[in-house]
């Protein structure tokens, strides 16, 4: 298929789930903001989304203080925000207007149709609907986006480019998540085992959707050593690490082309430290350090896997050489830059 | 001065429905206004939904319209329509054999049918096409024919659009709209079916190919997604099951067109091009072009690639060649034009312009270049200042203005808020030019919703409506 196309499909993808992640993250904070009466432990729920998607320093330009009102607004609405639920959900149909003839019309209904639907949303109108049924709304379009997708659409490459950028994100989002939580759990460690604690780490399960996963799997005690290992290394839970990263490796061997070794070697050497890897290691290590590194390595794979399909394979001096008028290199010297 | 009485499709002058609008006169007047309205918003929501809209030139860019669209069909009888086929499938036959002419031995030019310098020097003649061999002998592969119907119930061709004529995915989008609303009027009488076009333009597309290629690459070149007829691009390209592409997707090496993939470059054979000749290759024409795809030309002419339409066709399109068509028709194939031509005033002309300039609150004049709709003049709808500039620029350059009387167009009724009014339409049947010609029955019909408005372009505030050719 067209690089442009494959590249598009990547994006659309991963700004689709993108948007769920946002709407998982401020509906977490939104409840554990309502649970707690203490402003230090509120404030701290509403830096976490911040902190979450990098956005502090830009928030911090705009908006003197981290409360409820203008983080929902900054994170949720706000256009001039290029991470908010807004702005995912227009990049999402505008790669999928670009691509319409490649995704079948019920997708592109679904992302045309959240999008104009969105676009009639204002702050009023958010408060009024109530802020929890907002995030539930932007969490049923992706899932019915992703239930069309997988109803409709033929199991081609386009399938598996839409696939690629959705667990790439999926995987840097809940890293996120984790590491998040973490830090806010950290400078008040004393309370570990305490009522707080155990309703943050829960909240970090419903925020992926895994508390019930996790009572059936360890019928036990909520503790960051099980979330941890629930999410990062539990092949069967589809927001975890694991998951994401298993998938992520068996794409890139089903899509691969003679530029894609690098990428593919990247995933699977992040897949294998998944597979094999073990929980106790990861805490003796630091959490923090371990989530830190595997950012770094997924930011790094997504470099690659834009360089293998999306741009390097055909550099821009093809074009600047024929326009030019200058005798053109043969086609491999030209498309072998990551070979 | 009153308006030339028009000719009503659907109802007599007695008031009474003719007969191939009968079954639809009677589902309307046993249908509720309620459930009519209720259809008509929920037209309006699905094609939003959809996503079926254009681009207008002028305001923000991004800014996405639709078109309205009217739930009363032009409805056309079967043996109308026999006569109109018949007569297009004549017409593009000799502007094809005229294409092909211009651009090889010129015979036309010398027996003096058409002055040689209205196409030598027009500036749509290209040059870089003398010579050159295409498949079939076929230019214009897609062509777009405007018709109306003046106040005599006779069809006249108002222009045909050779280059890149758009608007066929409204037609297959109004007929699918219109079976979703109201199945219940398909299954009361024989509406000609339209849906296979896309089947029609593949294998159009794949007679193209150059000659060798038994299993062509096929692509359909667009502009881009800001491009006004995006939409249509996009569904046109998923309709044939072929890759989208831009010009920067493209490139060529060794007079060979490939696409960028993800597998690495794959060879084009048929370039189905919605980009103008201008825009489409830098090297060759305008060096400014940013959606072309440097080479192309060169590609095209050592015959590597094929173009659809080819390079060039706007010189049997141009308006000033518009009123020798018949001539064309009778030189090329012996036959006599079934479909007329309107009476055409060349403002190159002296005894023309001094005829025009003394008579234009009765007539429409055009620039010979212009489309769209833009930039012309309706003399009856004309104030005095705006017929007093108008004569300024046509005394600037006469030549490059046409005149041709104003026609009463005829009407189909059309809501209008909540009620029925007529409004004028015109209609555009697209033809397929391949070893035969080929079409769907119908065309688009464009209605114009102001009242008296003769303009049906929907970038002047034009709609749409549902065409259905009955048995």
């Amino acid at each position: 298929m067209l690089s442009r196309t494959a590249a598009m499909l990547y994006w659309m993808a991963r700004y689709v789930e993108r948007a769920e992640n946002h709407a998982r993250i401020l509906d977490v904070a939104h409840r554990m903001s309502l649970l707690s009466k203490d402003p230090e432990l509120q404030h701290q729920e509403w830096f976490a989304p911040l902190n979450i998607t990098g956005t502090v320093f830009p928030f911090k330009g705009r908006h003197s203080l981290v409360c409820a009102k203008e983080v929902l607004h900054y994170m949720a609405l706000d256009p001039n925000n290029p991470g908010s639920i807004y702005n995912c959900a227009r990049q999402a149909r505008e790669n999928a207007r670009a691509v319409r003839g490649t995704i079948t019309s019920e997708m592109w209904e679904v992302l045309n149709s959240t999008w104009i639907e969105l676009q009639n949303m204002d702050e009023r109108r958010m408060y009024e609907k109530g802020v929890g049924a907002f995030f539930e709304w932007v969490k049923e379009r992706s899932h019915l986006f992703r239930g069309v997708t997988l109803g409709t659409m033929r199991r081609d490459e386009a399938f598996q480019f839409h696939r690629l950028g959705t667990y790439l994100e999926r995987a840097d989002n809940t890293a996120r998540i984790i590491d998040a939580k973490y830090h806010i759990l950290l400078p008040s460690a004393g309370d570990v085992g305490g009522a707080v604690d155990y309703y943050q780490w829960s909240a970090v399960l419903r925020c992926v959707s895994a508390y019930e996963s996790f009572r059936k799997v360890y019928r036990d005690a909520i503790t960051p050593l099980r979330v941890a290992e629930l999410l990062i290394l539990r092949v069967d839970i589809p927001r975890s690490l694991h998951f994401c990263m298993h998938d992520v490796y068996e794409i890139l061997r089903t899509v691969q082309n003679s530029y894609s070794g690098e990428a593919t070697r990247q995933s699977g050497e992040v897949h294998a430290a998944l597979k094999f890897g073990r929980v106790q290691d990861i805490f003796a290590k630091g959490l923090h350090e371990y989530l830190t590194d595997f950012l770094n390595a997924t930011s790094r794979l997504s470099a690659e896997i834009n360089s293998a399909f999306f741009a390097a394979s055909f550099p821009s001096e093809t074009l600047a050489i024929t326009a030019t008028g200058l005798q053109p290199t043969q086609l491999q010297n030209q498309t072998s830059s990551s070979s | 001065m009153a308006p030339k009485p028009f000719f009503n499709e659907m109802y007599d002058s007695a008031g009474q429905a003719r007969p191939h609008y009968a079954a639809f006169a009677e589902w309307l007047k046993n249908t509720s206004p309620k459930k009519i309205a209720q259809n008509r918003e929920a037209a309006d929501m699905l094609f939003h939904r959809v996503g079926i809209t254009f681009a207008v030139y002028g305001e923000s860019t991004g800014t996405e319209r639709l078109i309205p669209f009217d739930i009363v069909p032009h409805i056309i009888p079967g043996s109308s329509w026999e006569m109109i086929s018949t007569g297009l499938n004549q017409r593009v036959k000799a502007l094809n054999a005229f294409l092909h002419d211009v651009y090889h031995d010129q015979e036309i030019l010398k027996a003096g049918k058409i002055p040689a310098a209205a196409v030598l020097e027009n500036s749509q003649f290209r040059k870089e096409m003398i010579g050159v061999q295409v498949p079939g002998g076929i230019y214009a592969h897609v062509a777009g024919i405007d018709l109306v119907k003046d106040g005599d119930g006779e069809y006249y061709v108002l222009e045909d659009n050779l280059r890149t004529p758009s608007g066929v995915s409204y037609l297959l989008e109004n007929r699918k709209m219109m079976m979703r609303l109201f199945p219940e009027l398909f299954a009361e009488q024989r509406i000609r079916p339209v849906d296979h076009y896309p089947d029609l333009l593949l294998e159009t597309l794949r007679n193209a190919a150059p000659a060798g290629v038994d299993h062509p690459t096929i692509v359909l070149l667009t502009p881009g997604h800001f491009n006004s007829a995006y939409f249509e691009h996009a569904f046109l390209a998923q309709q044939m099951g072929i890759e989208l592409v831009e010009g920067s997707d493209l490139f060529v090496q060794d007079d060979t067109v490939f696409m960028r993939t993800t597998h690495g470059p794959r060879k084009v054979d048929v370039i189905y091009r919605r980009i103008d000749d201008d825009f489409i290759d830098p090297l060759a024409f305008r060096a400014d072009s940013m959606i072309g795809v440097p080479g192309l030309m060169r590609a095209y002419r050592a015959g590597r690639v094929s173009l659809a339409n080819a390079m060039g066709t706007g010189v049997a399109d141009d308006k000033s060649i518009y009123p020798f068509v018949p001539e064309m028709i009778r030189f090329y194939l012996g036959e006599e034009p079934v479909l007329k031509n309107v009476h055409t005033w060349m403002l190159g002309k002296p005894a023309d312009l001094e005829y025009v300039l003394a008579h234009m609150q009765d007539l429409v004049i055009k620039e010979a270049q212009g489309s769209g709709g833009y930039g012309m003049l309706i003399g009856p709808a004309s104030s005095r200042e705006e017929r007093e500039k108008y004569r300024q620029r046509i005394l600037d350059a006469p030549a490059r203005f046409i005149a041709q009387p104003t026609l009463a167009l005829s009407a189909v009724p059309t809501f209008v808020d909540k009620s029925l009014a007529p409004r004028h339409i015109d209609l555009r049947p697209y033809v397929l030019s391949g070893k035969e010609a080929k079409f769907v029955p119908g065309g688009l019909t464009r209605v114009a919703l102001r009242e008296g408005s003769l303009v049906v372009n929907s970038s002047q505030g034009g709609g749409v409506k549902d065409t259905w050719v009955v048995d």
